[in-house]
């Protein structure tokens, strides 16, 4: 691409403007202003966030670690898929992995669910409850990750915390007992759960008012054409309102998917140490085996991130062929 | 599409009854009864409606009254859901303390203004050439960049975070410059994190301007740059003001790759940065926390009421239209 660009500005220089307005076909013969366009970007976005994805893979297949960093010390050394056998053959991997896929899976689960309920919701209410109803969920929604977490984990705090004060204020015979130091952020499940409530509060006001949208763009003859026809309200969405989002559908699971992948932020404030691999989830590993493990192990960690990268890619291939079906692409 | 063929027939004799409905108004007591049970009926529903409007406003509300409360009424097992005497001196506490020693909050709150301003500016820049070049022209390399756009917005930093980091320590080796332990390095790279969606919001901006608009000013002997400030870039503000707010909620908020970048150089924290170490260091210490969260949440807040309804769409890209 650099070379094109060089002599592209000369003639772009020489006529500028002329050719749009004599006759618009001359355009795709004139490659070099498009290029010269784009090829700020695309430098930058090639050495700052595609050169490191081949790295990742490259670095996943070398024992790199902290000393090869340090000035007259050798590159990192060929180490072949040791990492990869050794991350299939560790049951630790192997439960992180599955707590990822399920914690994951319940995060965008429940999202999908609130947040088309609360969508339809919405659209049956008066327009100006659903609207302060929506001016609520925009608070949940622009909250950043890390006030979100911090507020969550003061929330479940052992002695002090709301959730744990009110439960202890519940009757014994109901919630039993010894709520009030109980230590949400010990045990994975607890703390999964924790995180699922982050998550979801944070991502279910999207995926709501997207939804109302679309609901919006369904003309309402079908709805009432539908009554007529005996259906209730469970038959109208699967028989009308389904079929007509299911474009947007698709597109909103994508994108959860791929954005509850990556959580990072909010682990890192509820678990608040690398101590318990229990409570690990895929970008938490890579992390620690890159930044908190010592020594850094940078080979390891690439490995472990070429496997996160891998199921991101194949989300995103399906996430294209939606796009390209729309024609996003052209 | 198939359920708009099937259904829409029934449609008329639907507006038909209905009608008839209308005419027979007079006989009030029936219509009137059944109002009532529509009311009664969408009881369930307002219900439904303020619970969605608690959970989702709650934690925030805590937040914020938290850090209103005096540290006698955060220290305690009985949590109120009202300050009882309401104290802003945790917010004095961190406006005017110091969060992490020798260094106060406006010095954060400088750096991450600093880093994320001039990271939107530079990219909003480079995004509008990009997506000057994907709306205007046909060329052949058209799709693949489009397509490298939309993988490359999908492969999450906090997979790249290792390769990018060693990625950003050998630049700096071979360019000379420092670019981790300070802000230069994360200008670069949330520069670059928002070009593709900035790209992609744009795209349809710039598309939606009449060619006819360009061409008319050129016939007029304006210059490329005369046709891209004054005829362009008027028409695609807004479109930039909303891809602009939007690169900047992304990355105010980022945490990884400023908590990978800057290390143990307190400095150059940027505000999430800052709260999180405050956070390790002073964990217990729930009033100035909460102060801090709330003071980190009202910019994008204020942003977020701003372009609310573009974000939406710029998100869904035309998946709402079906």
């Amino acid at each position: 691409m650099p070379q094109t660009v060089e002599p592209a500005a000369e003639r772009e220089a020489e006529r500028p403007v002329r050719a749009p307005v004599t006759e618009p076909a001359p355009r795709r013969r004139k490659f070099p202003t498009p290029y010269l366009l784009i090829a700020p970007a695309l430098i930058l976005l090639a050495i700052v966030l595609l050169w490191p994805i081949v790295q990742m893979v490259w670095y996943s297949l070398t024992s790199f670690t902290t000393r090869n960093l340090l000035p007259n010390q050798p590159g990192p050394a060929w180490n072949g898929f040791a990492h990869y056998q050794s991350l299939l053959t560790d049951p630790e991997f192997w439960a992180i992995l599955r707590n990822t896929v399920v914690v994951c899976t319940l995060m965008v689960g429940i999202t999908m669910v609130l947040g088309t309920l609360v969508g339809l919701l919405l659209h049956k209410l008066p327009n100006w409850f659903s609207g302060i109803v929506a001016l609520g969920m925009m608070l949940a929604w622009a909250t950043p990750a890390l006030s979100a977490s911090l507020v969550f984990r003061w929330l479940f705090l052992p002695e002090r915390g709301l959730v744990n004060v009110a439960l202890d204020g519940l009757p014994d015979w109901l919630v039993g007992d010894g709520w009030l130091e109980y230590n949400w952020f010990l045990e994975p499940l607890s703390l999964f759960s924790i995180l699922i409530t982050v998550i979801v509060w944070q991502s279910f006001p999207f995926v709501a008012v997207s939804v109302l949208a679309g609901l919006k763009s369904i003309p309402h003859e079908l709805y009432e054409a539908a009554r007529m026809d005996g259906a209730s309200a469970w038959k109208a969405f699967w028989n009308v309102t389904f079929p007509m989002l299911r474009p947007l559908f698709a597109l909103l699971l994508v994108l959860q998917i791929i954005w509850d992948l990556r959580v990072f932020t909010q682990l890192y404030i509820l678990a608040n140490s690398f101590q318990n691999k229990d409570v690990y989830l895929l970008s938490y590993y890579i992390y620690q085996q890159g930044f908190s493990a010592s020594p850094a192990n940078y080979g390891m960690g690439s490995a472990i991130a070429v496997v996160m990268t891998v199921m991101i890619l194949a989300v995103t291939a399906y996430y294209l062929r939606i796009m390209i079906r729309q024609g996003e692409t052209r | 599409m198939t359920a708009t063929d099937d259904t829409t027939r029934p449609a008329p004799r639907e507006r038909a009854t209905g009608s008839a409905e209308a005419g027979g108004a007079g006989r009030s007591g029936r219509a009137r009864r059944r109002g009532t049970t529509r009311r009664l009926r969408s009881v369930p529903l307002y219900l439904a409606g303020v619970a969605v409007f608690l959970f989702s406003v709650f934690p925030v509300y805590w937040m914020v009254i938290t850090a209103l409360k005096p540290v006698g009424e955060i220290f305690t097992r009985d949590q109120t859901v009202f300050p009882r005497t309401p104290t802003l001196e945790h917010f004095d506490r961190v406006l005017n303390g110091q969060l992490i020693p020798g260094v106060n909050f406006w010095q954060f709150l400088g750096n991450s203004l600093f880093v994320t301003v001039a990271a939107v500016a530079m990219g909003a820049f480079l995004s509008l050439l990009a997506a000057v070049a994907v709306a205007r022209f046909r060329f052949r390399l058209r799709t693949t960049f489009i397509i490298l756009l939309m993988v490359i917005q999908m492969v999450p930093m906090e997979a790249m975070i290792i390769s990018i980091f060693i990625n950003f320590r050998q630049l700096s080796d071979v360019s000379g410059m420092q670019l981790l332990g300070n802000l230069s390095g994360l200008l670069i790279v949330y520069t670059a994190v928002s070009l593709p969606i900035t790209i992609m919001m744009l795209r349809g901006f710039v598309a939606a301007v009449p060619k006819e608009l360009e061409e008319a000013a050129a016939i007029d002997g304006a210059g490329p740059w005369t046709v891209f400030w004054r005829v362009l870039m008027p028409l695609v503000a807004p479109g930039l003001v909303a891809a602009s707010i939007f690169a900047f909620i992304t990355a105010w908020n980022e945490f990884i790759v400023a908590l990978t970048f800057l290390g143990r150089s307190t400095d150059n924290y940027t505000l999430p940065l800052t709260l999180s170490y405050y956070f390790g260091r002073f964990g217990t210490e729930w009033g100035p926390i909460m102060a801090a969260s709330t003071l980190l949440t009202i910019p994008v807040m204020l942003f977020f009421l701003f372009v609310q309804r573009r974000m939406v769409s710029g998100l869904t890209m035309g998946a709402v239209k079906g």
